[in-house]
């Protein structure tokens, strides 16, 4: 019992690992400087708070990509820019406020994670607010500012798929990075280039296929 | 020019842009017709506009302790306008306020519709 309890806790500790570290990089980050007390005071205060506001822990995928998640941010910061003057003209523009569309867009991925991260990342990128999220069926409704015709309404939905396929590519699941190949697959794009582990996971889905048979 | 002269202007360059961009978001504010367009406003370019200031500030700073901190004031803003804006556009799609005739398509209100169908023939089979 106690020794079950003692492993329990240490796992936990384990998946809030990445939490804490993060907690004292801010704490250091807010004072400036690294000394033994602003170290030590972070990681008595990321304990501290860890413990007191106990969330549940988030489910990371195991998966990172340096390169993609460069690409990811690079991306973003160059879209972001490009987005705000966009939006600043539209405010300004004297030929009168522009229309917008209210979109379905069904996202790939199955996880919470990687759903907020795109929620976060279209808020602030093409032109886009959501409105709504369908958690279960991994569905955001979004409002896109500036569409004027049904050409412009699917432009608006690829760029947004887009962006979600850079961040699976840079963190997402094995899973996600299979339904994002699976769609390739259907449209006659070249699917994602895939490591050993990745093929591996895609095959026994193959063999599976009929089995789970969760395919969007 | 010295080193510190081109540091003064780019950060010059920079503070005019970050400042331009928020006089934008703000006059999309006022002019924007409805909340959920409002919201535009209050995400991009005010975002792009204080990363702009932010850069501007970093270049003049000589200490890095000033510069790490810019990262997560940047981080937090990135972080929290989207989720006030996607509040706010939230309840103000709840509330029906917005102007529909500014809609090319609304695929939200569709769902509704189906929604509401749905429960109302779940009630009648009760």
């Amino acid at each position: 019992m106690t020794a079950e309890r003692v492993r329990s806790e240490r796992s936990t500790l384990l998946l809030q690992l990445p939490l804490l570290i993060w907690l004292v990089v801010l704490w250091i980050l807010l004072w400036g400087h690294i000394t033994v007390v602003s170290v030590l005071s972070g990681i008595v205060l990321a304990l501290g708070i860890t413990r007191v506001f106990y969330l549940p822990p988030v489910e990371l995928s195991g998966r990172f990509n340096v390169y993609w998640a460069a690409v990811f941010v690079v991306r973003f910061l160059l879209d972001l820019v490009r987005a705000s003057f966009l939006v600043a003209w539209q405010a300004i523009d004297p030929r009168g406020i522009p229309t917008s569309a209210v979109l379905l867009v069904q996202l790939h991925t199955r996880s919470d994670f990687i759903m907020t991260l795109t929620a976060e990342a279209i808020s602030l990128v093409p032109g886009s607010i959501v409105v709504e999220v369908d958690r279960e069926h991994s569905r955001l409704y979004v409002h896109s500012l500036g569409v004027k015709d049904d050409a412009e309404v699917e432009q608006a939905r690829r760029i947004i798929l887009a962006a979600e396929e850079r961040l699976v590519r840079a963190l997402g699941t094995l899973d996600d990075v299979w339904h994002i190949n699976q769609e390739r697959r259907m449209n006659g794009r070249p699917e994602i280039r895939l490591s050993a582990k990745q093929k591996r996971y895609e095959d026994e889905r193959e063999r599976h296929g009929e089995r789970t048979g969760d395919t969007p | 020019m010295s080193l510190a002269d081109a540091l003064d202007v780019a950060s010059l360059v920079f503070l005019a842009l970050g400042a331009l961009l928020s006089l934008a978001a703000g006059v999309g504010l006022a002019r924007f017709p409805d909340p959920l367009s409002r919201m535009h406003a209050a995400t991009k370019p005010q975002i792009a506009g204080l990363l702009f200031v932010l850069i501007a500030v970093g270049l003049q700073s000589e200490q890095w302790g000033t510069v790490a901190m810019l990262f997560p004031i940047l981080l937090f803003q990135m972080l929290t306008a989207p989720v006030s804006a996607h509040m706010v556009g939230r309840a103000a799609y709840r509330t029906k306020h917005l102007r529909r005739d500014l809609l090319v398509i609304d695929e939200l209100s569709d769902a509704v519709d189906r929604a509401q169908r749905e429960r109302a023939s779940g009630e009648k089979r009760t």
